[in-house]
């Protein structure tokens, strides 16, 4: 077990590290951070360099990745280019309002696929099946925008045309004191995100389902005469949740990069968005930041998941 | 050598004898058996006939200036008979648009899924073949890019290949170079799990008595790693391919809506989307509604015929989806 984790968290680091270093390597070259000075009155090439002297960007880029690194490991990501603010202050800024949205939208995601699954899987083949199962593969099969415009012209165009309440279509919300404008504000992204999520684990559970229910233990329990909601509860949905709850741990670190395209076309001023604005102006510090933090939480992540796992599951021993 | 000629000669004797006639079915006329009891998976391959159809009749019918002009007279038109799907924020007509951007969205998901298919059965099938270090790295590195998220992964890589970028002019069309651009970045974001899957089944085709055969009797490694290892990961291979496409179409629509993608005039209906987002308050509805419809088509097609592919392939996976 601890050889195990041990050379995990081994192959870990050696991952984080491949992560960093191609990351570096991309973000280096995708934009010019001085660029953003080239036409500037009365800025001579002398200031220019200057700027970019201090900034650290004249030195060779291996160096400049090595200095990067050795400051992360000490838990420094440097200092924005352009807002000179440091990188962990900027993301401990946007991280509270992305987990309190993608936080708000698991928990439903986990609770509805977990009742449309198990009804379409008992009721397999039934009408009630028939829709989940359509619903759930257009739902797969849809960008998240096509919902959010969807949404959004009906529960915030139209209505405010009828003059019915209607719902905000987004605004930047910093001030999340006031709990009820905070809740108007997530109930189309949270929307959203559920549907999209709903129709990909939902069936997921199905099947997983479907597959425990054809097993030769189901027909013992039913055999000796256990109700069906015991069978089903107790014998079945235990084993075939296994690879449910898998899917949904390994599905949460990413959570914390926030959903880019939800939180840009609702205005949510989370993570996806951070990293975007400082993406699109070439500043690499944020950039890689977000890109390290969100990284590693996968990487442990994976990790705690299959530990976790041997306790949920005694019959997987880790080797 | 001589062992395939007598095993050739072998057959026609064996029927010779063997008094019932019976024809065994070729691997693939039992996939496509099977692939034929799928209900869905026809419904599937037929939308995407349809679309197809649709898109190439459109493109014969409707010339490109048609697609891209805009009329400034006539912006922000609802559906009517002269421009049955309207027209969007600078007059252009959305039906046309949407033609051609349908091709160009096609063809973006066909090649970076060629792409993506290239990159990931190399790597997945060295790590496979050649095991040891070569697979430890192979799949460290693999790992790694699948713990970065995927869109953040794109964008990063996105800006890396497009500072400056040239106008290609392919059959007389000008296309911006975005599309390479564009075809590049989702290739090269999306071979992971390919690689992943390859790697596996290579992994335990290579335990089989077969390949032992084969190499006890000489066959050199690109021999069994070509003639044996490829021909029998194809099926998996084809299966998520298919599924690929559908996401290679749907990035193409996230990139091309983050304004990353294929910049206009050239439509693709990611950037139509982009276009419609600003005008969606003024209740421009007709320009998200018709190219949204037609990703939401494809990909339900592509992914549906992906399915009944998946189960032809592979009688043993279970039949719930």
């Amino acid at each position: 077990m601890w050889t195990y984790v041990s050379r995990r968290l081994i192959q870990a680091l050696f991952i984080l590290f491949i992560i960093t270093a191609v990351c570096f390597l991309l973000t280096h070259f995708s934009a010019d951070p001085m660029s953003q000075y080239a036409n500037r009155q009365g800025m001579t090439a002398a200031d220019r360099a200057a700027i970019a002297h201090s900034l650290g960007l004249d030195q060779p880029l291996p160096i400049q990745y090595f200095k990067w690194l050795g400051l992360a490991l000490h838990g420094n990501l440097g200092d924005s280019f352009f807002s000179r603010q440091p990188v962990l202050l900027l993301i401990s800024q946007r991280l509270p309002l992305t987990l309190e949205l993608m936080g708000t939208a698991e928990v439903f995601i986990i609770l509805i696929s977990l009742i449309l699954g198990t009804v379409s899987a008992v009721k397999q083949y039934s009408a009630l099946d028939n829709v989940i199962t359509s619903f759930s593969f257009i739902g797969y099969s849809m960008p998240i925008f096509f919902i959010a415009f969807g949404l959004m012209q009906i529960f915030a165009v139209q209505f405010k045309a009828w003059g019915l309440p209607y719902l905000p279509t987004g605004a930047d919300i910093w001030d999340t004191a006031d709990i009820i404008e905070l809740a108007r504000h997530m109930v189309l992204p949270v929307t959203c995100l559920v549907i999209i999520q709903v129709a990909g684990y939902s069936r997921f559970l199905r099947s997983s389902l479907l597959e425990v229910l054809g097993l030769d233990y189901i027909r013992t329990a039913r055999a000796k005469g256990l109700s069906e909601r015991v069978t089903l509860y107790k014998h079945a949905l235990r084993n075939a949740i296994l690879p449910f709850i898998t899917i949904v741990g390994l599905d949460i670190p990413f959570l914390l990069g926030g959903a880019l395209v939800t939180e840009s076309i609702f205005a949510w001023p989370g993570m996806g968005r951070l990293f975007w604005e400082y993406a699109q102006r070439g500043d690499f510090p944020v950039v890689n930041g977000v890109l390290l933090l969100t990284s590693s939480a996968v990487v442990f992540f994976t990790i705690i998941v299959d530990v976790l796992y041997t306790f949920v599951d005694p019959r997987i021993r880790l080797s | 050598m001589t062992n395939q000629v007598n095993a050739e000669n072998s057959i026609p004797a064996l029927k010779a004898e063997s008094t019932v006639t019976f024809e065994p079915l070729s691997p693939s006329q039992l996939v496509w058996r099977r692939f034929r009891k799928h209900r869905m998976a026809l419904v599937g391959t037929i939308g995407i006939i349809v679309l197809v159809i649709f898109i190439v009749i459109g493109s014969i019918i409707v010339p490109e200036s048609a697609a891209n002009n805009s009329d400034l007279h006539n912006r922000l038109q609802a559906p009517m008979a002269t421009h049955i799907f309207g027209t969007d924020s600078t007059g252009r007509d959305v039906f046309n648009r949407i033609i051609y951007g349908g091709q160009i969205s096609l063809m973006i998901g066909l090649l970076a899924v060629v792409l993506e298919v290239s990159i990931g059965t190399v790597i997945g099938g060295m790590a496979a073949f050649y095991g040891g270090w070569v697979d430890a790295i192979l799949m460290r590195f693999t790992e790694a890019m699948l713990s970065i998220p995927s869109l953040f992964l794109l964008i990063v890589l996105a800006k890396f290949l497009g500072h400056d970028i040239p106008t290609i002019t392919i059959l007389g069309r000008t296309f911006s170079g975005s599309v390479g651009i564009v075809i590049i970045v989702i290739g090269l974001t999306s071979w992971m799990y390919l690689a992943r899957i390859v790697r596996s089944n290579m992994l335990s085709l290579r335990e089989m008595d077969y390949i032992s055969a084969a190499r006890s009797l000489g066959a050199s490694n690109g021999r069994i790693f070509f003639t044996h290892l490829v021909p029998n990961t194809l099926g998996i291979i084809v299966v998520s391919a298919t599924l690929g496409l559908a996401s290679a179409i749907l990035t193409e629509a996230y990139v091309s809506f983050l304004g990353l993608g294929v910049q206009p005039p050239t439509a693709t209906w990611g950037n139509m989307m982009e276009q419609a987002q600003s005008f969606m308050t003024q209740g421009a509805w007709w320009m998200w509604v018709f190219p949204s419809s037609f990703i939401v088509m494809v990909i339900l097609s592509v992914n549906l015929m992906g399915d009944g592919l998946r189960d032809a392939f592979d009688p043993h996976s279970s039949r719930h989806a």
